[in-house]
């Protein structure tokens, strides 16, 4: 099987790749023994990745490390990936994100969108056979993924920045204002404009923020963070 | 039941896009005899964003608040929101088994935190303290008729290691305050499904589908509502419905009800303390048909 995927015909010179836009029915007569995965719809894009292509051998130690969890205890059962809600849009599948760690491939790992559109709903980490928090684990990976500058979901990123700015000034999140600091952020008109008028004459959304007395408190709670690291 | 009192943790959105869950949670505590003690000056749990950034931060943000509850004196937090509850909860237990990682979040606060309380949602609470068959005896207009599907969420029982309440996969905890409430309660496959969260302003066609399905699989029912216990749940099924429908070309018109409005209407509570007036799909025809079914009766 693994020969078969070397020698798969969308893989140029055993680097990973990924088989753009090949719909599913075409991608499993190339690679006979590639099973789709639980919940894949149809039309979703395949990949084929060679384990062997310059592994970092101390990235899964690391994520092992700093999530708690025994990620090389994971069989590919493919739990996680048939409850997770997300993998239809996924570009890795959660199960593969797992097996790719075991194989030391930081850089697809955390150049994945997927990373950054997991909910963190725990829906793998509930049904794990081996009791992994998967879910922690995708926590980590963006962490890391933060750390060594690799943002595959720009908008997610920003929204997540945004809203943590705001907490950080008020000390309770300010929904107007972070609205503002995205749309500066990212360049976007708001695109739900039209829920304005929804919230609105209800009174909920406040045009003022509601500043915490402690709000010091919580900005210290930032500075010492980036100073200390963590 | 005894009176008992509480530490209580809002959450932001309780302040804005909630306030509807935020104001029947206290009228139902009040009514049912829970003391909600406010937190004083308590801060934003930090939410997904701060996990999504450092464990330590987020433990952190959620310390400061567990500290305050601390001094209170009382030996519970609670909180109605599931994603403040998962933060909570997180940041003590994490620091319960690790001294390392408790030294760690403390050198991040003002004031290091030596007890840590024990963190419930409110649904736990009246749920196990208060339970169906005493709800059912303060029942003054019973939902009769209502046909409800009860949506809990992806996080408010999972994972069950971390929540320790009701079950991860089949939760029945609102099943049974609606069913005791008066309500018709059909049997809902995606109790436990994510309704697409905080991916509404980044990407939104991921909640476009996600609360999409949860809107179809309840019409398709026959649900006269959807019952919720989460303020992102809510906001997606109801702010959001709209949009869900001229994405999928889908025409639903399905109130999105708190449970706690519910709750609090079937109570006798008056309206206003309900905040019936806040949901955006108009509540109104559910709840006279209600009324219409008791004339009947
Ligand atoms: S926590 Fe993330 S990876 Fe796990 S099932 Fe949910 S969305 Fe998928
Ligand atoms: S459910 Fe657990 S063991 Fe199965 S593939 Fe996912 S992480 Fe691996």
């Amino acid at each position: 099987m693994y020969q078969e995927l070397q020698r798969a015909p969308h893989t140029p010179s055993g680097l990973f790749t990924r088989a753009q836009n090949i719909p599913f029915a075409a991608s499993r007569q190339q690679t006979p023994n590639r099973l789709p995965y639980a919940g894949m719809p149809s039309g979703d894009v395949m990949q084929v990745v060679n384990l062997t292509n310059s592994p970092d051998k101390t990235f899964m130690d690391r994520v092992m490390e700093e999530s708690g969890q025994t990620i090389s205890l994971c069989y590919q059962c493919g739990n996680c990936t048939a409850s997770c809600p997300y993998t239809f849009g996924f570009d890795i599948p959660v199960s593969q994100v797992m097996r790719l760690l075991q194989t030391g491939q930081k850089e697809t790992v955390l150049s994945s969108s997927s990373i950054w559109l997991c909910a963190s709903c725990t829906s793998c980490t509930t049904r794990c056979p081996n009791n992994i928090d998967v879910a922690k684990v995708m926590d980590v990976l963006r962490h890391e993924a933060r750390r060594e500058g690799f943002v595959k979901e720009r908008r997610v990123k920003a929204f997540f920045d945004s809203f943590l700015d705001s907490v950080r000034s008020h000390g309770r999140v300010f929904e107007m204002g972070l609205m503002v600091d995205y749309i500066r952020k990212t360049g976007r008109f708001w695109t739900d404009m039209e829920l304005g008028p929804k919230m609105l004459p209800k009174g909920k959304l406040a045009f003022k923020p509601h500043n915490i007395q402690g709000r010091d408190a919580i900005a210290r709670i930032f500075e010492r963070f980036e100073k200390e690291g963590s | 039941m005894t009176k008992h009192t509480y530490s209580y943790y809002p959450g932001c959105s309780g302040q804005g896009t909630s306030m509807e869950y935020e104001r029947s949670t206290r009228a139902v505590c009040e009514a049912v005899g829970i003391n909600l003690d406010e937190i004083p000056d308590w801060s934003c749990c930090g939410s997904t964003p701060a996990h999504t950034v450092d464990h330590t931060l987020s433990a952190a943000l959620s310390g400061r608040n567990l500290g305050l509850a601390a001094k209170q004196g009382h030996d519970c937090v609670l909180t109605p929101c599931p994603s403040c509850l998962t933060n909570l909860k997180t940041a003590g237990k994490h620091m319960a088994e690790s001294e390392t990682f408790k030294e760690k979040v403390n050198r991040l606060l003002d004031e290091p935190l030596e007890t840590i309380p024990d963190t419930k949602s409110v649904l736990q609470v009246l749920f196990e303290d208060l339970g169906p068959d005493a709800l059912a005896k303060k029942v003054a207009r019973p939902l009769k008729g209502l046909k409800v599907v009860t949506y809990y969420g992806c996080i408010l029982t999972r994972p069950p290691g971390l929540m320790d309440f009701d079950s991860e996969e089949n939760p029945i905890s609102m099943d049974k305050l609606m069913q005791a409430a008066g309500a018709e309660v059909l049997q809902f496959p995606l109790k436990t499904e994510c309704c697409g969260a905080s991916h509404g302003v980044a990407r939104r066609d991921l909640v476009m589908r996600l609360s999409g399905k949860l809107l179809d699989m309840a019409d398709s029912l026959g649900a006269d509502a959807v019952v919720t216990a989460c303020p992102l749940c809510q906001m997606n099924l109801d702010l959001r419905q709209g949009q869900v429908n001229s994405a999928n070309n889908a025409s639903y018109r399905l109130p999105i009800f708190y449970y706690t409005q519910l709750l609090g209407w079937a109570l006798g509570l008056p309206d206003a303390s309900l905040g019936l007036d806040k949901l955006c799909v108009d509540p109104r025809p559910a709840l006279q048909s209600i009324s219409a079914n008791k004339e009947v009766a």
